[in-house]
């Protein structure tokens, strides 16, 4: 066990991760909030298709020789935008998905075989290297953080209308093409920073696991945000913390804290179900009974 | 004009149709305040394309429509939806409260706090359907009866001059399907929301209703229950020999080309025209 974790220099390591836990931070109040309506509007298919895509621009970006974040963001808004744009429907979305998936790994695996540099740069793009984060990356993603944050403020109230509920929410005129597209476009950015955190292979663990745990133990719409980004935020913190102490990278830690959250959620909600979530608060408010017999109906 | 002043809707020579196949034309209707107005017809006779005309999601391709004195525009706080009973996803994560609340607010941007007297009204009209002791349950959790009061709450928290409702006791057994009938019922009487309501089952509502528009084939009849629930009038919108009769106290259609007017009729397959003629009820309860 010593090989893998000591922690003799950890206060001198703090200093050198300093800007990789900000960024983890903010990548988690992000992952969580988005998170949110990736599981109202099932798009967890879509988070992985448009990581593959994000993989695929920084590996161009890798072999271009230009900024890996601004490869990354341009791959992740293209597949965002064709996902957006040619599958509005679920079902339309998940084949759109699954055509575009094999092919920007496809794409991301031919630009990397040409790519001679650094082989870490490579196992970065896919599994993470957060602990190279440096000031010029933190700034992007501050920068693409804030974009996010400010448009799921402004599309907030109407999204969780036309998630929750699509059919009275064309009823009362939102624009459901509209809402998705946009979302789909900040969903892009969010995965887009994940995959320069975790890698394309995990962002699932900070797009899907905290906002599908904290659906398990609540239902108000102002608690579940802010427990789906807490989680996020824990799980991305804490995986560095954890990694720094060992050899091991940051990713194995970052997905096993997000998944035990989720089984505990788990754990606490059936508890909470057996012992009736949700039941009523007065004996009144039952079905009127049927007081007359029930006609038998003409076969 | 006088009519059309006073009602909460009114179409003068209104018609939809989709290239050849019309579904309907020539509609004149005034709905007055509180009156109740079932319409009925087989499956894909438009009587859900009727409601989205009003809702203005459907544009007519003859005739005007207004709705409270207006023409119909997407977003209207007038008007009123209550839809089809669908199970919720039992993790989303909303209370019944807050699906009351998107009613109200749920079309505004940005996250500004609501306010008091929205919070309000939102109590209120939990209150008026009877839902106020589960309002803070996840709606996911609800029984398929408290989710429709809860959406009847919902249509009505922006006070609306027209109820939209379709098939909202769909599913619903007799219970609740009497309940939510009755919350419908006393609203429009109290408040004078003019009631349109869509539906495969006369009979639950029978007793409330206070004129029937029966659509079939392109053609429609509008009148009192007892004017347009007939065999001569039915025979005639249908073209064929339709028998309507009561059966302990239940009205039953025979005899209709297809058997979308019955209760099972949205098992039914899209197109079921020129089966034998099988018996239908204008409703019966399962």
């Amino acid at each position: 066990m010593n090989d893998l974790f000591s922690f003799d220099d950890y206060g001198r390591l703090l200093g050198l991760v300093h800007n990789s836990l900000i960024a983890a931070a903010l990548l988690g109040v992000v992952g969580g909030l988005v998170g949110v309506f990736v599981q109202m509007r099932d798009m967890q298919f879509a988070v992985h298709g448009i990581s593959e895509l994000s993989f695929a621009g920084a590996a161009a970006a890798l072999l271009l020789g230009i900024n890996v974040s601004l490869g990354s963001v341009l791959g992740s808004v293209l597949a965002g935008a064709l996902i957006g744009v040619l599958g509005v429907r679920a079902r339309d979305r998940n084949s759109v998905i699954g055509v575009l998936m094999p092919f920007g790994l496809g794409l991301g695996v031919l630009f990397l075989a040409l790519y001679k540099g650094r082989a870490a740069n490579k196992f970065g793009l896919l599994t993470g290297q957060i602990v190279s984060v440096d000031t010029v990356q933190l700034g992007w993603l501050v920068s693409v953080s804030v974009v996010v944050l400010v448009g799921m403020a402004v599309i907030w109230r109407p999204l969780s209308f036309v998630s929750a509920d699509p059919e009275v929410a064309a009823a009362r005129g939102l624009p459901a093409g509209l809402l998705s597209l946009v979302f789909t476009l900040l969903l892009a950015l969010a995965v887009s920073l994940a995959v320069q955190v975790v890698g394309a292979l995990l962002v699932l663990s900070l797009l899907v696991t905290p906002a599908a745990a904290a659906f398990r133990v609540t239902a108000s719409p102002v608690l579940a945000p802010l427990l789906s980004a807490a989680f996020a935020v824990v799980s991305a913190v804490g995986g560095i913390l954890l990694a720094l102490g060992g050899t091991i990278p940051i990713s194995p830690f970052v997905t096993t804290i997000s998944f035990v959250i989720y089984l505990v959620c788990r754990v606490v909600a059936a508890r909470r179900l057996r012992r009736g979530w949700g039941s009523r608060t007065g004996a009144t408010a039952g079905p009127t009974p049927a007081t007359a017999p029930v006609p038998v109906s003409i076969p | 004009m006088s009519a059309s002043a006073q009602s909460v809707l009114s179409a003068r020579g209104a018609g939809v149709s989709f290239g050849d196949r019309v579904l309907w034309s020539g509609l004149d209707l005034d709905l007055a305040p509180g009156e109740f107005l079932a319409v009925l017809g087989p499956n894909g006779a438009g009587k859900s394309t009727l409601l989205k005309a009003v809702l203005g999601q459907q544009r007519l391709t003859a005739g005007e429509l207004s709705v409270a004195g207006r023409p119909p525009g997407r977003g209207s706080r007038s008007v009123g939806y209550v839809p089809q009973q669908k199970s919720m996803d039992a993790a989303t994560p909303l209370r019944a409260r807050d699906l009351v609340a998107l009613g109200l607010d749920g079309h505004r941007w940005g996250l500004g706090r609501r306010k008091a007297e929205d919070r309000r009204r939102i109590a209120e009209a939990l209150d008026a359907v009877g839902a106020t002791s589960y309002a803070d349950a996840p709606i996911g959790l609800l029984s398929g009866g408290e989710q429709q009061r809860v959406r009847i709450a919902q249509a009505l928290a922006t006070d609306p001059e027209v109820l939209l409702c379709d098939e909202p006791l769909l599913s619903l057994d007799l219970g609740h399907q009497r309940a939510v009938s009755a919350i419908i019922d006393r609203r429009r009487r109290e408040h004078g929301t003019g009631v349109v309501f869509v539906t495969h089952e006369i009979n639950p509502v029978l007793d409330l209703v206070d004129r029937v528009l029966y659509i079939a084939g392109g053609q429609h009849r509008l009148g009192a229950p007892a004017e347009v629930l007939t065999s001569e009038t039915l025979s005639d919108l249908y073209g064929t020999p339709v028998d309507v009769v009561t059966v302990r106290g239940r009205l039953v259609v025979v005899g209709t080309p297809d058997s979308a007017a019955g209760p099972c009729a949205h098992h039914d397959p899209p197109e079921p025209e020129r089966r034998t003629p099988v018996r239908s009820a204008v409703g019966a309860d399962r």
